[in-house]
């Protein structure tokens, strides 16, 4: 049978995964599929639910994508499968069906405990039950998760990111005990305490007692203890979903679950489950890549092949809690005759085990805790030959790249994107010679990126020798270049490049040094020497456009500005003849100037009041802004206020890329300020800060970084982080690749700069303080100085001449430059609707 | 194949102290925009033309080398083009005419040449 009508039923991750499956091996469309969704939202990441609490919305967490021949029925659960007739029930109708697939995941479980049904009790499964909660801590205190693995972790660190104080009960003598044994469980258990988080261990829960208002108030434990919570999250396991089926006979495996044979067939062989709710040879998994799987190989089996469930990588990483956990393989040890190799260090608190094989050459499984750097080779090696000794594995770095180079072709390196170290040599082989590359090519290290420390090593392996040099003229990349110019205190490329480079420098070093001088404070950057250095935009204090003229824009901070100076603009425009445009960044952007011409425009624009907005160069661009508090009546604090400030103090920075940034006034944002490098949302007790977005070729949200700031709180932590980036990062790394590539990622990024760890703080507040005093703005320098004036002409033996090249057409009422050549051969440019642009 | 070479006159363009070393300035002469650079090797003269995005604007271009060639890069798409020839060093088969340059009496003069 190629053909007919599929039900499905169950509309979550893998149930959606078959959608998209089938539909792709099925382009002729001879199955018709129909949905039936109990949750009223389609499909979205429940992986990734926390992240709800991160600021991400139902649309960023989105799976699902609408098909022709696809009906999605949200909000009509199956209530019945009739086998004999081939026809499931719900409340409103019948669905035929020649084909009927099981994908309804699991439910929470909550164990019979008196008080689990007051108002203030929680499962944590679905965005229904994460919007209850979000609404129910609002303005409490206190809360309490009970179950202690990583489910109830995850959630315990979503409840502290509500402001709570959280703990947690666990029924087993220690945290995450289906992954870590006692020891790792032990070392977790500090890490855990020190965010905050109490814990209960070893105790159970024996009632829940209503407090004041009726809800929950607190926790009964069975040594008599009662614990105040307003709050308690039940994350104590799931249960397979199982009902319709036992319910219309078809056989469940051992402990639940629906049970199916390797092609996810149940015993009617018109009926699969997948995901959750299937139990595979008796096996349920509660992980999603074994369900995608699942859904492969029955959309394949429906197009008339022979796919088989492969068997499943279980194997866990703790994410969120900023706590390095992992186990893998046969953690526990359970393989008869198994050996354990075990390194405890209290002083760094890293905690690792490694089980091996009876003769000790086989590497079955492991947990790590403190630093799961060795995960990647770890898990890549079990099953197969110890690719190094046993301690040598635990310890990283160079180790690991020795192991890392001893795996077989047939690990798995990236286990999200199932890419073994035989398709990445293959990569290496045929010309990929960086990860970026080789992400690209093999999309491994696209998904978690775990394995990227890795790809690292395997081109190590491959003698691929990773170039840090900037360029023909340096060997060193621009964090050596910063410290060589900072240390030696050098002023000019001619003396750095006669020192430390060769050659006369290029268009990809001199803006480089020229950066570093601005950002140590080198004086005006259209200075003697340096003048040579700056990139047109910087040379001319303006952003040259596509046929040779430029763009000039004032700074309007926080997007906030007066009507008088609205007028002026407009007339400016009006009297230059240029075209204005209202610019994503809250700008009122000007084009067409010739280079004679912006003197005079400058002229006007300082005169009332304006400065250079830096939309040249990469320098600080804008702090955009909401209306926030003072208008807004859902405001909580004063966002253009602090966007103002903000951009104000920032202005002129030179950095190794622009850098954008926004201020929200609440939750809601509308300033976007989430997309952006650095971004900021009013919380009603202060300021959150996110780092590390942009909206860029690769649009990226930045991550939550520090919470309930106060002001000067914030500032701070800004002026050290826009500092240290200036001073380490690559050339033309935007923030997110910057965070990205660092070694520790945000973990680190937080221990240099909130808890200063390497001791850089007082000295990254000085710079930050050099460069707000000794600002000032570029035009009116330029405008004050006959020397730097005398370059603003078209040309050096014809000053009054204007360039003839640069003329102008009409369009909408505006001027449009005829000049320079688009890049699309009939002079028009492609609308690409967001799509890529197709290259013939 | 041999290059025909029209030899027109010189013209003084400015003071040689009126060129930044490393930068380079724009001129009109005869009606036509060359590109003008002073580096530390000399003094060289080129279209002003970008061949590749058709705007005039390399004189605007940062100057430098390339194992050891004397370089300007194109501000729009950096194409590099070397300044003793006009060839462009990225792009095969694209390049910009070089004019004669030299300088007098602390003047800079430039004679065009028409290559075809
Ligand atoms: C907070 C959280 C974090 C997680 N983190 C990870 C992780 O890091 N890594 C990982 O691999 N996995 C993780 N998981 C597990 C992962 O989400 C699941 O493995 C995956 O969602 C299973 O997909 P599924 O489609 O089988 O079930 P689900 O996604 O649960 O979808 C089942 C759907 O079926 C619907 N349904 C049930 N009965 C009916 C009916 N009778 N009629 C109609 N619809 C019905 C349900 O309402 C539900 O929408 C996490 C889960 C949670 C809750
Ligand atoms: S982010 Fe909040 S305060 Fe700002 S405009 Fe939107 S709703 Fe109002």
């Amino acid at each position: 049978m190629t053909g007919g009508n599929v039900v499905v039923i169950g509309n979550g991750m893998v149930g959606q995964r078959f959608v998209d499956a089938v539909r792709s091996r099925d382009p002729q469309g001879r199955w018709r599929v129909t949905v039936l969704a109990e949750e009223t939202r389609p499909a979205y990441d429940r992986v990734r639910l926390s992240a709800y609490f991160d600021g991400a919305d139902a649309d960023e967490l989105n799976l699902h994508t609408p098909y022709d021949g696809v009906e999605l029925r949200l909000g009509e659960p199956a209530t019945g499968v009739d086998r004999t007739r081939r026809v499931v029930t719900t409340a409103t109708g019948e669905h035929p069906y020649d084909v009927l697939v099981l994908a309804t995941g699991s439910s929470a479980f909550v164990p019979p405990v008196a008080g689990t049904d007051l108002p203030g009790v929680f499962v944590y499964r679905t965005l229904d039950d994460l919007v209850a909660i979000r609404e129910h801590a609002r303005g409490r205190r206190t809360g309490a998760v009970i179950g202690g693995g990583l489910l109830g972790l995850e959630a315990a660190n979503a409840l502290r990111l509500l402001g709570l104080a959280t703990r947690v009960v666990e029924f087993a003598p220690r945290l995450m005990p289906v992954q870590v044994d006692t020891a790792g469980g032990a070392m977790l258990r500090r890490y855990v305490e020190e965010l905050g988080v109490a814990c209960h261990l070893g105790m159970a829960t024996t009632a829940l007692r209503p407090g004041q208002d009726g809800a929950v108030g607190a926790l009964e434990l069975a040594d008599g203890t009662l614990l105040d919570t307003d709050l308690v999250v039940v994350a104590a396991g799931i249960r397979p979903r199982d009902e319709l089926a036992r319910a219309v006979g078809l056989e469940v495996g051992p402990r639940g679950g629906v049970l199916v044979d390797d092609a996810c067939r149940t015993s009617d062989e018109r009926i699969y489950a997948v995901g959750e709710c299937a139990a595979v040879q008796g096996t349920c998994y509660g992980l999603v890549a074994p369900g995608y799987a699942m859904a492969e190989v029955v959309a394949d089996r429906l197009v008339g092949g022979e796919a088989t469930f492969p068997g499943a990588d279980t194997a866990t990483k703790l994410k969120l809690l900023g706590v390095d956990v992992a186990s893998f393989g046969d953690a526990h040890g359970t393989t008869p005759g198994c050996l354990d190799v075990t390194w405890t260090d209290p002083a760094t608190r890293v905690y690792a085990k490694l089980v091996l094989s009876d003769d000790a050459t086989t590497l079955l499984g492991g947990v790590l805790v403190g630093d799961a750097s060795a995960y990647p080779t770890l898990r890549a090696s079990v099953g197969g030959p110890l690719p190094a000794v046993p301690l040598a594995l635990l310890a990283p770095e160079q180790a690991a790249g020795a192991a890392a180079s001893a795996l077989p072709a047939s690990a798995q390196v990236c286990s999200c994107n199932a890419v073994t170290r035989g398709d990445v040599d293959a990569a290496i082989a045929a010309g990929c010679a960086d990860v970026p590359a080789l992400k690209a090519c093999t999309r491994a290290g696209t998904s978690c990126g775990s394995c990227v420390p890795m790809l690292k090593q395997l081109l190590d392996a491959a003698g691929v020798v990773q170039s840090r040099a900037l360029c023909e003229h340096f060997d060193v990349g621009r964090q050596e270049l910063f410290d060589i110019v900072r240390v030696r205190d050098i002023r000019t490329f001619s003396r750095l490049i006669a020192e430390h480079g060769r050659g006369r420098g290029c268009d990809i070093c001199k803006p480089v040094v020229a950066s570093i001088l601005a950002s140590l404070g080198g004086g005006h950057i259209l200075d003697g020497e340096q003048a040579s250095l700056q990139d047109t935009n910087d040379h001319f204090l303006a952003n040259l456009q596509r046929d040779g003229s430029y763009s000039v824009v004032p700074r309007i901070p926080g997007g906030e500005i007066t009507p008088e100076k609205l007028i002026v603009i407009g007339k400016v425009a009006r009297d230059f003849r240029l075209y204005t445009k209202i610019t994503g960044g809250q700008r009122i952007d000007l084009f067409g100037a010739r280079v004679d011409q912006l003197p005079q425009i400058w002229r006007r624009l300082v005169d009332a009041g304006f400065e250079s907005g830096h939309a040249y160069g990469k320098a600080l661009r804008t702090v955009k802004s909401c209306v926030g508090a003072t208008w807004c009546r859902y405001g909580v604090q004063d966002a253009v206020g602090l966007a103002v400030a903000l951009e104000l103090r920032y202005r002129g920075l030179r950095a190794p890329h622009k850098i954008k940034s926004a201020v929200s006034g609440c939750a809601r944002e509308c300033a976007e300020a989430r997309s952006k490098d650095f971004g900021i949302i009013a919380t009603e007790t202060g300021w959150n800060l996110y780092v590390g977005g942009n909206g860029g070729f690769r649009p990226r949200h930045a991550d939550l970084f520090a919470t309930d700031l106060s002001t000067e709180a914030l500032i701070t932590l800004i002026d050290r982080f826009l500092m240290y980036y200036v001073r380490t990062a690559d050339r033309l790394q935007r923030t997110a690749a910057w965070i990205e590539a660092m070694e520790g990622g945000l973990a680190h990024l937080r221990s240099v700069i909130v808890d200063d760890s390497l001791g850089l703080c007082a000295d990254l507040e000085a710079a930050m303080a050099r460069h707000v005093t000794s600002y000032s703005d570029e035009w009116r320098d330029v405008l004050d100085d006959p020397d730097r004036l005398r370059r603003f002409t078209s040309f050096v033996n014809a000053p009054d001449v204007p360039d003839p090249s640069i003329t102008f057409g009409t369009e909408r009422g505006q001027p449009v430059p005829v000049g320079g050549r688009s890049p699309s051969p009939d002079g028009r440019q492609p609308v690409t609707l967001g799509l890529p642009e197709v290259r013939r | 194949m041999s290059t025909a070479t029209t030899t027109l006159r010189w013209h003084v363009v400015c003071p040689l102290d009126r060129l930044d070393p490393d930068r380079g300035v724009a001129a009109l002469v005869d009606g036509a925009q060359v590109a003008i650079f002073r580096t530390g090797d000399g003094l060289y003269a080129i279209d002003n033309r970008d061949p590749v995005a058709e705007a005039y604007v390399l004189s605007r271009g940062i100057v430098g080398s390339r194992q050891g060639v004397p370089t300007v890069a194109s501000p729009l798409h950096k194409q590099v083009y070397d300044l003793r020839t006009g060839v462009c060093l990225d792009l095969p088969g694209v390049s910009v005419t070089r004019h004669e340059i030299r300088c007098r009496n602390g003047l800079v003069e430039v004679r065009l040449r028409q290559e075809g």
